[in-house]
């Protein structure tokens, strides 16, 4: 299955795939799209490039380090919250973690954004994760 | 249109259920699977059919809310398919597993390897 | 060093008993479950001022005590921490006003026993008595809660005073008998009553320091507690009345008797305790000023004494290295010290002067002179008991210190100073109060005012005169004194009637009670757990099914459907055959790929409903998902084998029939859901508030990362939980394989 024509679209489609998830990641708030959609999107562009390539090869690209993004997407998630009980008082929705500060709006970046990256990184992290282990397996 | 959705629904749940109660741990997976398919379906329903009028507030208007798809039920749902996607991940890696282990797919089979 | 706060405890107590003849000393109040009437409130009265300072003053003795006795353990900090959990629990027993507070701390005080009877776990026979020592108050426990919570129906509170204050509702409540049972049953499984005596002997398979403190002075005392709480409202029940006298006089004589043939000397003391608590609940039943006043005084000095002996009967087994009668003797010579100790003690125990216990005895015949009913029979008995215990007292003292020399392996000394600084402050008290008992009559008189308002407390005094009473007292002696010297016949009689007649092997039965259940719940196990996946599962949906079925007439279910295929766009019937097309491909299917695609077939199906109905977001996420599903589901399926048919005809038309009924059942409340209701939505809240309080435009996200964001961090973590859970699955697999 490791096709020449397989490949040249992978290696084209990973950098074309991972802007597009940040796009729909950044969008998400007010248009379709969001963390998660953004996460798989991600996710399948290292999936593609394992297909064509092999997982070995794969595992070997900068960004593929699925376990930290892991860890490190619940950790944003969770300090996003936590930004929000710090700065604490007007208690707008349900629960601690709807009592977010907004940051500065006109470039819309705010605590919820900060929240949608966890989710990003970990849906992205779980599923490259999942598929190369898988894919090992295969081999 | 109500209607057929509610046969949708029906015939979705039988078809899992149907699957549910095979012998093959495959079927069993698949039938997990179609469980979710239906109950998202059915929460999706639930919501209310409203065609071409997604569930998005408009800037220009926020005083006047426009009667939108419930939006609630779709979030139920996003989060039912990603969490459906870990689970299913899971459940097949565990049957390849379980037949790694017992040499079986036959869940009559692995209650009597339990027993003796 | 940890008696401290015991100590500190009992002078702060101590302290305050001024306040509680004033009756403000000590009130403490938190809402709890407000709406059930549950409060998490505590009051200090006479009553919890005795049982306090009892529970905190030996408490603190005995932890010095178990300091260094407990050195030759192993694990003595969790030994120490159970025996400060108990304590507290006791505490909170005692001081609790409120019936559920009670409950709750009378629920620490038998886990924290089991523990402690258990904790030499390494022997079975600990292990053994701990678990009937649990099951038994445990049960009782159980009975307790449901008459507390009978008791307390018509109040509308669980408040202890409520019921005090005005016992009628409860009196009058067709529950009263139920309640009175059951609430009775719980007292006496903790207080060691007929016939739930027998896990009291058991219990000696605790270190001493915990048959001094619970199974002697305390815990077993919480029965009695709650009697004596629970008088008032009862006193003028026949019910309780008689309960209580016939259940103490029954088992103030069995324990008495059981306990004069015993050889170890733990066991001599936990019959003697046995014996001790239905005399208890006998003077509690009788409910005459006399009674009351005796009760009292008696819980004081049997607390006082019992803990003394078995400290005493933990040294001597420390030292000797056994506590079997027949290997002992002669150790006045090594332990002169004990010795004079372990005599007094024994002297207050069989009611001698000038010990504080002959003042208890003597209070306690003339209450039975003047009990109302049945006094000759309650004198006999009485009297019998006593003369028993004499005897027992004897036989403890002339076997232990003199009586048959004896070889022992190391030779026998005095016990350390902090083992006998306990005991020896306990003896000294019974002995003062024994020549000054008016020194705690006020203690006792505010104590007695909780239990039988109206009465005055009878004043104390060691000298009686000349009269019946000192009569009795010493009459009872002297048939002790004369059953010693005969005490080669008697045992040998009692012996041969104990394993003959009166062998009610009780704790056997128990366990065999236990065995028999313990067999039926497997076999009922075996029909309901058989194993069978496909079967629970065909259970749970049935189950399902007739349940929505049963709810529907709640529901206001009305079949008047708009049964109309109207609005169907090419589009949507496009849907419906891929849905219903895959979904029958599945069940056909022959081979696993096949039905696998078809499964993806019938998610691209739902995938274009999402997207005809406003569900944009769904149908992004939904096109991925069920891709990678499929792929991930080829990569594994392909390493299993082909696809077979394991059922028959017969199981695939049951299995059709119990699916189709389901669908039928989920189809029918799919409809239901879909009529418009007058209901206001969750989600219009959502709706309002997406842009103008959380600046977002796409309320689902913003649902997902605002609203409801720890709902979504949650999922998270449950898909990093199922990715590190594959990851375990296949790595540990390919760890096994290299390892082989």
């Amino acid at each position: 299955m490791k096709t020449e024509i397989l490949k040249i679209a992978a290696a084209h489609l990973k950098p074309f795939l991972l802007i597009l998830s940040l796009v729909v990641l950044y969008r998400g708030h007010n248009e379709p799209g969001g963390g998660f959609i953004a996460g798989l999107l991600a996710g399948m562009a290292y999936v593609i490039y394992a297909g064509a390539f092999g997982v070995s090869k794969a595992k070997q690209l900068r960004l593929a380090k699925p376990m930290f993004f892991m860890g490190f997407g619940i950790g944003i998630a969770l300090f996003s919250g936590m930004i929000g009980l710090m700065n604490g008082a007007d208690s707008i929705f349900t629960g601690v973690w709807t009592t977010l500060t907004f940051g500065d709006f006109s470039l819309k970046l705010g605590t919820p954004l900060l929240f949608d990256l966890g989710v990003y990184l970990t849906v992205a992290g779980m599923l490259v994760k999942v598929i190369f282990t898988v894919m090992e397996e295969d081999v | 249109m109500s209607l057929l959705m509610a046969i949708l629904i029906g015939f979705l749940y039988a078809v899992s259920i149907y699957l549910l109660l095979r012998r093959s741990i495959v079927k069993l997976v698949i039938g997990i699977l179609f469980l979710s398919y239906a109950t998202n379906l059915m929460l999706f329903f639930t919501g209310g059919l409203t065609e071409t009028s997604p569930a998005f507030t408009d800037i220009a208007s926020t005083s006047e809310v426009v009667t939108a798809s419930d939006p609630l039920p779709q979030a139920l749902i996003l989060t039912a398919l990603v969490i459906g996607f870990g689970v299913a991940a899971f459940s097949m890696v565990l049957i390849y597993r379980f037949y790694k282990e017992s040499g079986t797919v036959d869940l009559d089979e692995l209650s009597e390897i339990e027993k003796s | 060093m940890l008696g401290i706060v015991p100590a500190s405890l009992f002078f702060v107590f101590l302290s305050k008993i001024p306040a509680v003849g004033r009756g403000d000393a000590f009130k403490e109040v938190y809402p709890w479950l407000s709406d059930l009437g549950i409060g998490f409130s505590f009051n200090l009265d006479g009553l919890s001022m005795f049982f306090a300072l009892l529970v905190t003053g030996v408490g603190a003795l005995i932890m010095i005590y178990a300091g260094y006795y407990m050195r030759s353990y192993q694990k003595t900090n969790r030994f120490f921490g159970y025996l400060v959990f108990f304590m507290a629990g006791m505490l909170g027993l005692v001081t609790a006003s409120d019936w559920i507070t009670l409950f709750m701390f009378w629920e620490f005080t038998s886990i924290s026993s089991f523990m402690l009877i258990g904790f030499k776990h390494e022997k079975t026979a600990a292990r053994e008595a701990a678990l009937q020592a649990l099951l038994i108050t445990g049960g009782g426990g159980l009975a307790l809660l449901a008459g507390l919570i009978m008791m307390s129906l018509p109040y509308h509170s669980f408040s202890i005073e409520a019921v005090i204050n005005d016992p009628q509702p409860f009196l009058q409540s067709s529950l009263f008998v139920p309640a009175t049972i059951l609430i009775l049953i719980g007292a006496f499984t903790k207080s060691a009553i007929f016939p739930f005596h027998f896990w009291l002997p058991g219990a000696m398979q605790a270190p001493s320091p915990v048959s001094a403190f619970l199974h002697s002075a305390t815990m077993v005392k919480a029965g009695i507690y709650l009697l004596a709480r629970l008088h008032p409202v009862m006193e003028s029940q026949e019910l309780w009345i008689y309960t209580l006298s016939v259940f103490g006089v029954v088992t103030m004589f069995v324990g008495a008797w059981f306990a004069l043939a015993q050889q170890d000397l733990k066991k001599i003391l936990a019959y003697t305790t046995v014996s001790a608590l239905g005399t208890m609940v006998l003077l509690i039943g009788t409910s005459t000023a006399y009674s009351v006043t005796a009760a009292l005084v008696f819980l004081l000095v049997h607390a006082f004494y019992k803990a003394t002996l078995f400290m005493m009967a933990g040294n001597i087994e420390k030292i000797t290295g056994t506590r079997d009668m027949n290997q002992l003797g002669q150790l006045n010579r090594f332990m002169p010290v004990a010795t004079v100790i372990s005599l007094l003690a024994l002297l207050s125990m069989s009611g001698i002067p000038p010990m504080i216990g002959f003042i208890g005895k003597e209070l306690m015949y003339e209450a039975k002179l003047n009990a109302p009913a049945a006094g000759n029979f309650i004198l006999l008995t009485g009297f019998l008991a006593n003369a028993f215990t004499v005897f027992v007292s004897l036989r403890f003292a002339y076997g232990v210190f003199w009586g048959k020399k004896q070889d022992f392996k190391k030779q026998p000394h005095e016990p350390d100073v902090s083992l006998l600084v306990g005991p020896a402050v306990l003896v000294f008290i019974s002995l003062l109060l024994g020549i000054f008992p008016n020194q705690i009559a006020g203690l006792l008189g505010s104590a007695f005012q909780s239990v039988l308002p109206g009465e005055t407390l009878i004043k104390l005094k060691l000298w009686h005169g000349f009269n019946e009473i000192l009569l009795l007292s010493f009459l009872t002696v002297l048939l002790g004194v004369v059953m010693f010297v005969y005490r080669k016949a008697i045992i040998r009689i009692v012996c041969y009637l104990n394993s003959n007649y009166f062998n009610l092997k009780l704790s056997q039965r128990f366990f065999t009670g236990i065995d028999v259940f313990l067999n039926l719940t497997k076999k009922k196990t075996a029909v309901v757990q058989h194993g069978y996946h496909r079967f629970y599962l065909m259970t749970i949906f049935i189950a399902a099914a007739l349940l929505l079925i049963l709810t529907m007439p709640a529901v206001d279910f009305q079949f008047d459907f708009d049964l109309k295929f109207d609005g169907l766009s090419f589009f949507v019937m496009l849907a419906a055959i891929m849905i219903i097309a895959g979904s029958i491909a599945v069940i056909v299917a022959q081979s696993r790929l096949v039905a696998l695609i078809a499964t993806g077939f019938v998610g691209i199906g739902i995938t274009i409903v999402f997207v005809l109905y406003s569900g944009v977001d769904l149908a992004i996420t939904m096109v991925m998902v069920e891709t990678l599903t499929v792929v991930l589901g080829a990569m594994v399926v392909y390493h299993l084998p082909k696809y077979l048919n394991y059922s028959g005809v017969g199981s695939r038309i049951r299995d059709g029939i119990v699916a189709v009924f389901f669908g039928f059942v989920m189809g029918f409340l799919a409809l239901q859901t879909s009529k418009p209701t007058t209901l206001t939505k969750i989600s219009d809240y959502f709706v309002e508030n997406s842009y103008t309080k959380a600046f977002g435009e796409n309320i689902v996200n913003v649902i997902l990362v605002d609203f409801r964001a720890l709902d979504t961090l949650g999922e998270i973590v449950v898909l990093a939980l199922a990715a590190i859970g594959i990851v375990s699955l296949l790595k540990l697999n390919a760890q096994k394989k290299s390892s082989r």
